[in-house]
């Protein structure tokens, strides 16, 4: 099982794309009107929210495909995609409210659906590995998370819906951009700042992936070498560590 | 299916009606729950959407007092092995647990409603009675749902009464979202206004999505 | 390896094995066993034997190996086996807070067995008695002999045996004995750690140690020496 593949064109094309869309947004962009340059954090903190979002629907996705197949490599790309979406989801609430404090004055806002929306998916999915840790056996572990996985995948769009039905008709949305239409130049750097994010999610999520793929072989290898006495016993873990048992 | 299920269920019942393990807390919780609210707020009465606010926390964090019990005794005493080598649709306990649990949620609430009424809720009763019978089942419904699929998934854990409410709680938000705005305009100060259909759907939704899909994976963490 | 006779064996088992984590509890076992026969497994504490026999159950899958229990490939026909086969584990799998009767009339429910067998057999075993009282009230005894009439209720032709007498007097033993005996009929996988009784009950001897195969034969070639080693 490789998961390797196209590692350096990935890297470098996140590398390429993100240091663009910064360019873009410090040179290009132009200066919202009510917020002026704080504004800007939106090209950070929305494409991290879009791609946290995707990971944990994907991490849903590939959860059913383990169900149905049975094959642990499915558990463990879900497991790696909601890993690094909760650590997104972290930075989605810090940007956020890094850019409530910048131009509202306040730490938190509860008015901004994305925010709250993503305070309730941070809330369940901090769940995740402390679940799969609680059990032990590996092969019940996967079957546990993948259930927990689809749950949570088909719980974000719904949250966010909800969410966003109970705030808009209190308030505005408070950190949006200029009344919601957006001016060529910012949609170019929205896109850019978002197709970046993206890669550097789908690039980091296979350097997890090839790093965990490459110490199951090495255990594997090890056991054929030196028998069982060779190996020191794997302790518990919230990770896959194995693809066969 | 429904022999099964009728099975399961008068089992579970019956349990509850010896033990005594759910109901009975769920119940005094709420009640004391009110009692605390009346004085952390420093309010004897409450309308509006306060109240509604009041009344679905406490009758959230009654169900998830509820939801950690509903495996236990078949994971302690062996009822999974049992279940498992009968000749039957295993779909039929996720059903069963369900339905029990909505039942444990609808006694529970057949006494703390009419609590909440009597002590906090400055309107009273009122003609607010079919509409939010229509919200506590909607509402129940999911409650019962998202209560077995993560009673369930909580049931090997030795740290199950910590992460049953901590997986529980956010999967429920948007079940307190809806219900709490829907009942709100009913405990309205100035007489009850009419009940939102939009979160009645949102509601339905929510219970329609999620109950499909327990049903459709709860059988994987029956297995092995 | 002995082969089975007769159109289906109860059981036949082609190197299966079963891990927990990295843990293998069972590792290469093999054998057949005809339909109405009784086998007896040894091993001591850990050496798989209550593995084996949850796979038996279909309760676990096999996680290496073929393994046919009643006719039908397990994992994917278990399904057909089930209902077919009996389980008298280390627990009772009986609700301590309902009745020795309300537990066989729920068993009885999820079987599809009318609830009149139930109560007859409670009869059978000299439960009639008691069978009102609560399962956490009952004596380890009674309580063995309500799990015996939990695991026949349903007419198995597969009998799964973990140490059935333990905590019987000999009056219970008795009661019990045309239930789950080799006279009852069914075919019988039976645990046991007394050697010479186990023996004497069986037609064929399986033992373990650490997960593996180490002793397989017809019981009267098997002797009780070659048996007690595998305590050793």
């Amino acid at each position: 099982m490789t998961f390797g593949r196209g590692l350096r064109p990935l890297s470098i094309a996140s590398t390429v794309l993100l240091c663009g869309a910064f360019a873009l947004v410090f040179f290009y962009a132009p200066n919202d009107a009510d917020q002026g340059f704080v504004q800007k954090i939106f090209y950070l903190h929305v494409p991290m929210a879009i791609v946290a979002l995707g990971g944990f629907v994907a991490g849903g996705i590939y959860a059913i495909r383990f169900l149905r197949s049975g094959d642990r490599a499915h558990d463990l790309r879900s497991y790696v995609a909601i890993h690094m979406s909760l650590i997104l989801a972290v930075g989605v609430l810090i940007t956020g409210s890094l850019w409530a404090r910048a131009s509202w004055g306040h730490w938190w806002v509860w008015d901004e659906p994305t925010l709250v929306s993503f305070l309730i998916v941070f809330l369940l999915y901090a769940c995740y590995q402390p679940l799969r840790f609680s059990i032990d056996d590996p092969e019940r572990q996967a079957r546990y998370a993948a259930v927990f996985a689809i749950v949570g995948g088909a719980f974000v769009p719904l949250n966010f819906m909800a969410v966003r039905m109970a705030e808009s008709l209190a308030h505005p949305r408070v950190l949006s951009t200029t009344g919601g239409t957006m001016p060529g130049s910012m949609r170019l750097t929205f896109l850019l700042a978002l197709a970046g994010m993206a890669c550097l999610f789908v690039t980091l999520c296979k350097y997890e992936l090839a790093s965990k793929s490459a110490t199951m072989q090495l255990r594997a290898l090890k056991r054929r070498l030196g028998g069982d006495e060779a190996l020191a016993p794997l302790g518990r873990s919230a990770a896959p560590q194995s693809l066969k048992v | 299916m429904r022999r099964t299920v009728g099975a399961l269920m008068r089992k579970d019942l019956r349990l509850e009606l010896r033990s005594f393990e759910s109901v009975p807390a769920m119940l005094m919780f709420s009640v004391s729950a009110f009692v605390l609210f009346r004085f952390g707020l420093d309010r004897d009465a409450l309308a509006g959407d306060l109240a509604a606010g009041v009344l679905w926390v406490t009758l959230l964090l009654a169900a998830v007092l509820g939801m950690s019990r509903l495996f236990v005794t078949e994971q302690e005493q062996g009822g999974f092995d049992g279940f498992l080598m009968a000749p039957v649709d295993r779909t039929a306990m996720f059903l069963a647990k369900a339905s029990v649990l909505f039942c444990f949620l609808v006694a529970a609430e057949l006494v703390a409603v009419p609590a909440f009424v009597l002590l906090l809720l400055e309107p009273g009763w009122g003609q607010i009675l079919p509409e939010l019978l229509a919200v506590l089942v909607l509402a129940d419904l999911g409650i019962a749902v998202i209560g077995t699929l993560v009673g369930a998934l909580g049931v090997q854990t030795r740290a199950r009464e910590l992460i049953v409410p901590l997986m529980a709680l956010p999967l429920l938000i948007p079940v307190a979202i809806g219900a709490a705005e829907a009942t709100a305009p009913l405990f309205a100060a100035g007489g009850a206004g009419p009940l939102p259909g939009r979160w009645l759907a949102v509601l339905a939704l929510y219970d329609a999505v999620f109950g499909l899909l327990a049903f459709a994976v709860f059988d994987f963490l029956l297995e092995d | 390896m002995a082969t089975a006779t007769g159109p289906e064996a109860a059981v036949a088992l082609a190197g299966v094995g079963r891990a927990y984590g990295e843990r293998v509890a069972l590792r290469d076992v093999s054998f057949a066993l005809p339909s109405g026969a009784t086998l007896a497994v040894f091993g001591a504490n850990g050496a798989g034997k209550t593995t084996l026999l949850r796979i038996l159950a279909t309760l676990l899958r096999p996680h290496a190996g073929r393994a046919a229990v009643l006719g039908a490939e397990l994992p994917r026909e278990g399904w057909r086996a089930r209902g077919r086969i009996g389980l008298l584990g280390h627990e009772p799998l009986l609700y301590r807070d309902l009745t020795a009767r309300e537990n066989l009339r729920y068993h009885a429910r999820l079987h599809g067995v009318p609830l009149a067998a139930a109560d007859a057999l409670l009869e059978r075993v000299g439960l009639a008695a008691r069978a009102d009282d609560l399962v956490r009230t009952l004596s380890r005894g009674m309580a063995q002999r309500a799990a015996i009439c939990r695991a026949v209720l349903h007419g198995p032709d597969l009998l799964l045996l973990d140490e059935p007498l333990a905590n019987l007097d000999p009056g219970g033993a008795l009661a019990v004995a045309p239930l789950i005996g080799r006279q009852a009929g069914p075919a019988r996988v039976l645990i046991s750690h007394d050697v010479e009784q186990g023996l004497a009950d069986a037609d064929w001897v399986l033992g373990l140690r650490a997960g593996r195969q180490v002793l397989w034969g017809s019981a009267v070639e098997v002797g009780v020496a070659d048996v007690r080693g595998l305590y050793a």
